[in-house]
């Protein structure tokens, strides 16, 4: 959440509450809900790296508002995300670990470890379609997040299969 | 036939294909039952007997022992002239491969089905037009199959097999040659039919379109290795908090 926060604030200086709006309006549902207290807290850190500042401003029967701004320490370390190549996909897979190690210790069959895994992606890749069909068409964010969900669930629904075929 | 007799009923079916010397076997004793309105996914690997028991179901493929019966009719011992009739009363089918009527167009296509199935011009073009409609296609209707892509090609395959709204729609991948836009279509339709009713067994390794069925049907070398509905899921609903994507701060 520190790169979207930076990225934020690199348009235009924020309130904790602006950018937890703005998280959402261009996300949708596809991106979980950033929960304020998270927010202040990403702050509050990326400050004490001097990434951002904050100034409170003084407004008219309500409390001090905390107004955050990007440093130059800031749009450095944000310039540097964005040209960094992003991490590949996983090696480590949870699921690929129970499926070699449990049947050595006689607590399930790869068969059935294998077709709960099935259905229970294709219970994950229906909750994806329906989140998809309320989705409003002109939100491409949100759609293509979803759509890259349901690819990579795709290629966890192939590789299921490989295993069923290859592991003894 | 009978109200209350399950749409599909295989028995122990079984088929070997003698290639050269060597006999193959595709399937091996499947038992597969598929219920009036149920909408059954087939998945598993290629070569695992997915197709060859969709044909056979069909009568696209004969079998090499065991029972099929179709609307509580016994359809194993069908001559080709029989299995022709009862496809044509009761069966919808989608071809990996569409096999559309070259010399018509792609409405003719269409509604000929329904036609042969002794429905109204009248009734068969509405049908048709609905069809389209839901595919985006309408604006093909003139064309010949051959002026038309293969994923609109596949399309006007799935319109055509629903025209008739047969007893069963049987599909071998029909989403296999479409692009993300064009399959959204596609499951749209799929949605509509059986929430209308429609019993639909496909074969599928999409798994967006397993995704809409109730129940799914796993093969492995000619075998149901599982069989059984898709759970609901156990994580909260995805909603206006969705957690498509995982957050790290």
């Amino acid at each position: 959440m520190r790169q979207s926060l930076l990225a934020l604030l690199a348009k235009e200086p924020a309130h904790g509450y602006e950018l937890k709006q703005a998280l959402e309006t261009i996300f949708g549902g596809a991106y979980p809900s950033p929960n304020i207290g998270q927010i202040y807290v990403t702050l509050g850190r990326l400050e004490k790296d001097g990434h951002v500042r904050s100034v409170d401003v003084e407004q008219a029967n309500r409390p001090n508002k905390k107004v955050y701004y990007i440093t130059a320490t800031g749009r450095e370390a944000l310039e540097n995300w964005v040209e960094e190549p992003t991490e590949g996909p996983r090696v480590r897979d949870e699921f690929f670990m129970k499926l070699v190690l449990a049947p050595m210790t006689g607590l399930s069959d790869r068969m059935a470890l294998v077709n709960r895994q099935r259905r229970h992606y294709l219970a994950l890749m229906r909750d994806l379609r329906e989140l998809a069909e309320r989705t409003d068409p002109a939100n491409r964010v949100a759609l293509l997040l979803i759509e890259g969900a349901m690819l990579h669930l795709q290629a966890d629904l192939d590789w299921l299969e490989r295993c069923q075929e290859d592991l003894p | 036939m009978s109200a209350d007799a399950p749409v599909v009923r295989a028995v122990n079916l079984v088929k070997i294909y003698q290639t050269g010397g060597l006999p193959v076997p595709a399937v091996r004793g499947v038992d597969l039952t598929v219920e009036a309105g149920e909408f059954v996914a087939i998945m598993g690997p290629s070569g695992s007997g997915k197709s060859t028991l969709v044909h056979m179901l069909g009568g696209l493929d004969t079998r090499t022992s065991g029972e099929i019966w179709l609307d509580g009719r016994r359809a194993d011992t069908l001559s080709e002239s029989g299995w022709a009739v009862l496809r044509r009363e009761k069966i919808g089918f989608v071809f990996q491969f569409f096999n559309l009527v070259a010399n018509m167009t792609v409405a003719d296509n269409v509604e000929l089905p329904a036609l042969l199935g002794g429905v109204s011009p009248r009734q068969a073009r509405e049908r048709r037009e609905y069809l389209l409609g839901e595919l985006g296609l309408t604006d093909r209707a003139g064309a010949s199959p051959a002026q038309l892509s293969g994923g609109e090609q596949q399309r006007v395959a799935l319109a055509r097999a629903l025209a008739n709204q047969p007893r069963l729609l049987l599909a071998d991948e029909p989403t296999g040659n479409l692009d993300s836009r064009n399959t959204r279509d596609v499951l749209r339709l799929l949605g509509q039919v059986h929430g209308q009713g429609q019993t639909i067994a496909l074969v599928t390794h999409d798994a967006r379109v397993a995704s809409m069925a109730d129940r799914v049907v796993s093969l492995l070398d000619g075998q149901i290795v599982d069989d059984g509905a898709i759970p609901k899921s156990r994580r909260r609903p995805l909603g206006g908090a969705g957690d498509v994507v995982e957050l790290r701060s």
